[in-house]
C-alpha cells in the first residue's frame, strides 16, 4: 500500500450516542453527542490547525492555535475543548481566527530554531504545517529575546532521542505516558518560562521510569522526540501495516519503509488489538533482522563437531530430505518428527504439520506450546469446548473486576497491560494471586485491592479455596448454571469444593495466603459486578497446569462470568502465534482445528485431500521424542523456530536427546543453541520478510505482510516447500494465501478466512461466521461450544518437586519486559541496554542468611544442575522464593528446571524448583564446558578461495 | 534424573493422581482414555509391558487399573496404512 500519512482527529471518538447537527463553516455537520467541535470539523473535511490535540489523548486545550468562532457566544472558544451542540453555526476560518492563531505561532517560533531544512522531522513536522497553515511570514517578536535553544538534548535512550530546544511544552508526550501507556513517568516540571518536559526527577530518559514504549515520540509535534532511525535515515515514503512477532498481544505496525530500508515501525491506530499503541520491543527492538549474526546460507555437516560447511539451497534441501528417508528406512516411520513454531505464521506451521503427516507419514509433530499453553488447551476444551481465550481485548474495558493469576502483563503483554490499566484507572477492582509482588499491584494511580502472594505450586488450592467461599457463602450464580451447565455435575464439584478441608483456613498454611484476605478476594471477584480472569503461565507451567485451568474455568461458570463482555477467561499467549500454531494441528495428536487424530470423518477428509494414508494413532510430545532419542528409537528431527536446547526444561536432558540423533536440522535466524547439537542448518527469514497471517491471544487472525525481500532468499514456508518437494510431495503453493485457502477448507473453524475476507475486515477473531463475518469477540454468548459447561473436579495434587534441607528455596522463572524468550532476537538489539544478563531475584532475609549482597554472583543449584547468575536483592519477592528470567545462553536458567511436568500435557514446571542459593566466585563447570563447546560448535569453515 | 521407562511409569500415575478424586472406576477409565488418546504406540506398548511384567513395576492401583483397561480393549497396531506407507519399519 502507498504512503498514506494516517488522518488525525484531533480528539477522540466518543461512544455510541445520539446524533447532534451542527454547521461548521457553512456546512451541515452530524455526529455523536459529546464530540468536539475538532473532530466533528475534521469528519467533515476541514482541518481545524492544532498542537497540543491529538486523537488518542483527550482533549486538553493549551495551545490555544485551534479557536473558532461560535455564533452567540463571546470570544474564541477552543475546539478541541468544545463539544458540538445542536444548531451550533461554528467558523473555522475567519480574519480574526487568523490573527490569533499566527500571534499564537509567532511566540511558539520565536523560542524555536529556523533549521527546517536541516531537521530530522522535516515534511512530518506539526509545527511546521500549522506554520504555513496559519500563513506565519515573519515574527516580530525576533529571536534574540530568552529562549530555550540551548538546551541539552537527551541521546541517553537507544531507540530516540529528546531535544528540548525542539520542544514546545504541549504535554501530548507527557499525557501518552499517563494516558496511552500508563506509566507516568514524564511530567512538566518548572513554572511560566522554565516549564520543561522532565523524565521522572528530571533525570536522562535511561535511568528515568520511561519504559521506552515510544507512545510520546508518536505523539509529539515537532522533532523533539524522535527516532534516531529517522535521524539516521530520513523520513519515510512508504507504509505497509503488518503484525508484531513478539507477544501473543499481536500489535499491528505500520512499517514505515524507504525503498527496501525499515525506517521505523509505528503501532497502526486502526489496530484491534493494540488501538494504535506499542512496546518497546515491537516498536524499536526489530534490528535483529540486520544483525551480523544473522545466517543467510544454508549449512551442513556430517556430525556435530564439525565445523558448518555453507552449501547451496539446492545441497541442503536433498541433504535433508535424504537423510530423513534414510533414517525412516533403517529405524521406522516413527523414527522422525518435527517442531512447529509460534513465532512462524499460520500457513509455515501447517506446512511443518502437513510434511510429517503427509511426507513423514506419522504425527510426531509438537509445538513450543508444549512448553507454555498446552494445558489451556486442555483445559479450556475439556471445560468449554474450545481450546481458546472467551474475550477480545476491548472487553477488559467492561469489566468490573479484573483476576489476574499466574501472570505480569506489564512486562509480558505490556500493551494490553496498558489497556488494563486504564480501565484499572477508570475504577474496576484488581485482584493479584502471585508469588511475586508485580508491579499491577502498586502502579501509578492503582493499588490491588487484593494481592495472594501464594506458595508456587499451589494454585489448585487457593482457586478451590476460592470457590469453597463461592458455594458456601451462597455467591453461586444458579441460574446461570442451570441455564448453561449440568446441574449434577456443578453439584458434584460444589460437593468437593465445601468440603471443610478445601476451605482458606484448612489451606492457608499451605498455600501461605492468610484466609481473610483469600475470602474477601472471592467475595469480590463473585459479587463484584463482571469479572473478568487473566492468567498466563504461572497457572500452566506447573505439574498441575491443566488442572488450575480447569478450576480457573470452574470458578468462571459458577460466577456466570463466562459469555459476557467484561469477563471471560482470558489466557495471555506468550508468543505472537501460539495460539495460532495449536490451531494449525501442531499437536501429535489433532489435526488443525484441535480434532483428534483417531477421528475417522476427520482423518479421511485429510486424506482425500492430501492424497495419502494418514496414522491414526497420536504421536510423540516433545519430551517424549528426546526420551526415545536416548533410548535410540527416535534419529531425526525438523526444527523451525524454536530453540528447545534453550527453552526447554532440563537443558542437560535436551541435549542427551539431541546428541543421540543422526540428523538435526534447525530453520532459524542465527546458530541458536540448538544449532549446537544440529546437522543442517537452513536459514530463516524474518516477519518483515514474508506474508502470512499470526493469531493473537485473542483468537484474531491479522495479516503479515512482507515489507522487503528475504535477505536468505526464501520466505519460511518456501523452505518447507523445498524440503517437501524434495521428498516428493508434489506441493505447489505460489503464495501463503493458497495455504490458508486449503486450511480453511479442511478447518471449519478457519471457514470464512481467507485473504480476501482479512484484507476487507482487517482481522478475524475465529470462528468468523454468516451471522458474524468479522469474526467474535465473545465466546459462548448464547451457551457453550461443546453444549453443557463441564464442571470438573480438581484436587489439589502436590508436586513431587519438594524443598528440604539441601534445596530450600523455590525457584520460579519468568520474562522481562524489554527481552522476549530465549532472547534470540531481543538480545541482537539495542534493548540488552536494559537487561544485559539474567539475575537472580532473592528475598533480603534469604540474602543476609546467606551472606549476600546485591550484585554479588551467586550458585544457583537444583537437583538438575547449577549455573551462576548475580543476585537481586528485593522485596518484590517473598522470603523463600527466588526468581530469574531465561533470555541469557550464558546463565541457561533451564539448567536447573527439572523434567516434572503438567499430568495432562506435559507442560513443564518450570515455576517450581528446589534450589539452593550460595555465594560463588566464578562460572559453574558446566558453564565453562558449555561455552567451550558452544564456541566449537559454531565454527563455520573458510569457503577455499576459487 | 529418571529413566525413560520409569517416566512413563511416573507420567501414569501422576495422572491417575490427579483423576483419583473421581473414584477407582471412574478415574480408571479416565486414565485409560487419556492414555489412549495422547500416547504413542510405543509409549503404550512400552506400558502394557510394564504391567505384563507382574508386580505393575510401580504402577499405583488406578494407573495400574487403567493400563489393563487399555491393553484389553487391543493394543494400537504397530503398524498403520500411513506408517507402511513410508516403506520402514516401525520403530516401536
Amino acid at each position: 500500500m502507498a504512503w498514506i500519512s494516517e488522518t488525525d482527529l484531533g480528539t477522540k471518538a466518543v461512544p455510541a450516542a445520539p446524533l447532534v447537527t451542527l454547521s461548521i463553516d457553512g456546512a451541515e455537520v452530524s455526529v455523536p453527542e459529546g464530540t468536539s467541535i475538532m473532530r466533528a470539523a475534521a469528519l467533515a473535511g476541514t482541518g481545524i490547525p492544532k498542537l497540543c490535540a491529538t486523537d488518542s489523548l483527550e482533549a486538553f486545550g493549551s495551545c490555544r492555535v485551534c479557536l473558532v468562532e461560535i455564533e452567540g457566544r463571546a470570544g474564541f472558544p477552543a475546539s478541541c475543548t468544545t463539544p458540538v451542540a445542536p444548531g451550533m453555526t461554528v467558523r473555522t476560518q475567519t480574519e480574526k481566527l487568523t490573527q490569533l492563531r499566527r500571534g499564537v505561532m509567532e511566540l511558539y517560533i520565536s523560542d524555536h530554531p529556523l533549521d527546517c531544512l536541516t531537521c530530522s522531522a522535516n515534511g512530518d513536522c506539526e509545527l511546521q504545517d500549522v506554520a504555513g497553515a496559519v500563513g506565519l511570514r515573519d515574527v516580530r517578536y525576533g529571536y534574540e529575546g530568552a529562549n530555550h535553544l540551548e538546551g541539552c538534548k537527551d541521546e541517553s535512550n537507544p531507540y530516540f532521542t529528546f531535544d528540548p530546544a525542539k520542544c514546545i511544552v504541549c504535554s501530548r508526550c507527557v499525557r501518552a505516558c499517563d494516558e496511552v501507556q500508563g506509566t507516568f513517568a514524564l511530567t512538566v516540571d518548572g513554572r511560566g518560562f522554565a516549564s520543561h518536559i522532565a523524565a521522572s526527577q528530571d533525570e536522562e530518559f535511561l535511568s528515568s521510569e520511561c519504559v521506552s514504549c515510544g507512545a510520546c515520540v508518536q505523539a509529539c509535534p515537532t522533532s523533539a522526540l524522535i527516532e534516531k532511525e529517522v535521524e539516521k535515515v530520513g523520513t519515510p515514503d512508504t507504509a505497509i501495516v503488518t503484525t508484531c512477532a513478539y507477544c501473543g498481544v499481536g500489535c499491528t505496525f505500520r512499517a514505515e519503509m524507504r525503498g527496501e530500508q525499515l525506517v521505523r515501525m509505528v503501532p497502526w491506530k486502526e489496530g484491534k488489538a493494540n488501538r494504535g499503541h506499542s512496546c518497546v520491543k515491537g516498536r524499536f527492538a526489530w534490528g535483529y533482522a540486520n544483525h551480523k549474526e544473522r545466517i543467510l546460507n544454508p549449512m551442513i555437516r556430517e556430525t556435530v563437531d564439525q565445523p558448518w560447511r555453507e552449501v547451496s539451497w539446492d545441497e541442503a534441501i536433498a541433504h535433508t530430505a535424504s537423510e530423513f528417508r534414510r533414517i525412516q528406512a533403517k529405524y521406522g516411520t516413527r523414527s522422525v518428527g518435527g517442531i512447529t513454531s509460534s513465532r512462524c505464521t499460520n500457513e509455515e506451521t501447517y506446512l511443518v504439520q502437513k510434511l510429517i503427516r503427509q511426507g513423514f507419514h506419522n504425527n510426531n509433530v509438537d509445538t513450543c506450546a508444549r512448553v507454555c499453553h498446552s494445558p489451556t488447551g486442555y483445559g479450556l476444551k475439556t471445560t468449554f469446548g474450545t481450546s481458546a481465550g472467551t474475550q477480545d481485548f476491548d472487553s477488559v474495558m467492561q469489566a468490573d473486576v479484573i483476576l489476574i493469576i499466574g501472570a505480569n502483563p506489564t512486562d509480558g503483554h505490556p500493551v494490553f497491560a496498558s489497556r488494563m490499566k486504564q480501565r484499572l484507572r477508570q475504577g474496576a477492582r484488581l485482584i493479584v494471586i502471585d508469588p511475586r509482588r508485580t508491579d499491577i499491584v502498586r502502579t501509578p494511580h492503582i493499588e490491588a485491592d487484593h494481592h495472594l502472594p501464594l506458595k508456587p505450586g499451589t494454585n489448585v488450592a487457593v482457586l478451590t479455596a476460592m470457590a469453597h467461599v463461592v458455594v458456601t457463602e451462597g455467591l453461586a450464580d444458579e441460574d446461570y448454571i442451570r441455564a448453561r451447565c449440568d446441574w449434577d455435575e456443578y453439584a458434584e464439584w460444589a460437593a468437593f469444593v465445601a468440603q471443610p478441608e478445601r476451605s482458606p483456613e484448612a489451606t492457608e498454611a499451605l498455600t501461605r495466603v492468610p484466609a481473610a484476605d483469600l475470602r474477601a478476594a472471592a467475595r469480590l471477584y463473585a459479587t463484584g459486578g463482571r469479572a473478568a480472569i487473566y492468567y498466563g503461565l504461572g497457572v500452566t507451567e506447573h505439574s498441575q497446569g491443566s488442572s488450575t485451568v480447569i478450576a480457573i474455568a470452574n470458578l468462571a461458570m459458577a460466577t456466570g462470568n463466562v459469555g459476557i463482555e467484561g469477563a471471560g477467561v482470558n489466557p495471555l499467549r506468550g508468543q505472537n502465534n501460539v495460539q495460532g500454531a495449536c490451531d494449525m494441528g501442531s499437536f501429535p495428536h489433532e489435526y488443525s482445528g484441535y480434532r483428534h487424530v483417531s477421528d475417522t470423518a476427520v482423518r479421511e477428509s485429510f486424506e482425500k485431500a492430501w492424497g495419502v494414508a494418514l496414522d491414526p494413532e497420536p504421536g510423540l510430545r516433545i519430551p517424549n521424542m528426546l526420551d526415545a532419542a536416548t533410548e535410540g528409537v527416535f534419529k531425526a528431527l525438523f526444527i523451525q523456530g524454536e530453540d528447545i536446547l534453550q527453552s526447554d526444561p532440563n537443558t542437560q536432558h535436551v541435549a542427551a536427546g539431541l546428541a543421540a540423533m543422526e540428523c538435526v536440522v534447525v530453520q532459524d535466524l542465527f546458530l541458536n543453541e540448538t544449532a549446537n547439537y544440529a546437522h543442517v542448518f537452513l536459514p530463516g527469514s524474518t516477519f518483515l520478510e514474508k506474508d502470512g497471517t499470526f493469531t493473537n491471544a485473542e483468537r484474531r487472525i491479522q495479516r503479515v505482510r512482507k515489507v522487503m525481500h528475504p535477505r536468505n532468499g526464501y520466505a519460511d514456508w518456501e523452505i518447507v516447500q523445498l524440503v517437501a518437494q524434495a521428498m516428493g510431495l508434489g506441493w505447489t503453493y505460489t503464495h501463503p494465501s493458497e495455504i490458508m485457502d486449503e486450511i480453511a477448507a479442511l478447518t471449519p473453524t478457519f471457514a470464512r478466512v481467507s485473504y480476501a475476507a482479512l484484507d476487507e475486515h482487517g482481522s478475524l477473531q475465529w470462528p468468523a461466521t454468516e451471522a458474524m463475518p468479522a469474526g467474535t469477540p465473545t465466546m459462548h454468548v448464547d451457551g457453550f461450544v461443546r453444549g453443557n459447561g463441564h464442571f470438573v473436579v480438581t484436587d489439589y495434587v502436590p508436586t513431587d518437586e519438594k524443598t528440604g534441607p539441601r534445596f530450600p528455596l523455590l525457584l520460579t522463572t519468568g520474562r522481562i519486559l524489554s527481552q522476549y524468550n530465549v532472547g534470540a532476537q531481543t538480545r541482537r538489539t539495542a534493548n540488552v541496554v536494559w537487561h544485559p544478563e539474567d539475575r537472580l531475584e532473592i528475598h533480603p532475609v534469604d540474602a543476609e542468611n546467606r551472606g549476600l549482597r546485591d550484585g554479588d554472583w551467586v550458585l544457583l543449584r537444583s537437583r538438575a544442575g547449577e549455573t551462576t547468575l548475580r543476585a537481586e536483592v528485593t522485596e518484590r519477592v517473598a522470603p523463600g522464593v527466588v526468581y530469574t528470567t531465561f533470555h541469557h545462553p550464558e546463565t541457561q536458567a533451564n539448567v536447573i528446571t527439572t523434567d516434572y511436568s503438567d499430568w495432562a500435557t506435559n507442560c513443564p514446571e518450570y515455576k517450581v524448583t528446589a534450589v539452593q542459593v550460595s555465594a560463588s566466585n566464578g562460572p559453574s563447570d558446566w558453564q565453562e564446558s558449555y561455552a567451550r563447546q558452544t564456541a566449537r560448535a559454531r565454527r563455520i569453515a573458510a569457503v577455499a578461495a576459487e | 534424573m529418571m529413566s525413560p521407562l520409569e517416566r512413563l511409569v511416573y507420567m501414569a500415575n501422576q495422572i491417575a493422581r490427579n483423576f483419583a478424586a473421581q473414584g477407582l472406576d471412574v478415574a480408571a477409565l479416565a486414565v485409560a482414555d487419556h492414555i489412549a488418546a495422547f500416547w504413542d504406540p510405543r509409549m503404550k506398548a512400552q506400558i502394557f509391558a510394564v504391567l505384563e511384567g507382574g508386580q505393575g513395576a510401580g504402577l499405583e492401583p488406578i494407573a495400574a487399573r487403567a493400563v489393563a483397561l487399555l491393553r484389553d480393549r487391543g493394543a494400537p497396531p504397530p503398524q498403520s496404512a500411513a506408517t507402511k506407507k513410508a516403506g520402514g519399519s516401525d520403530a516401536g
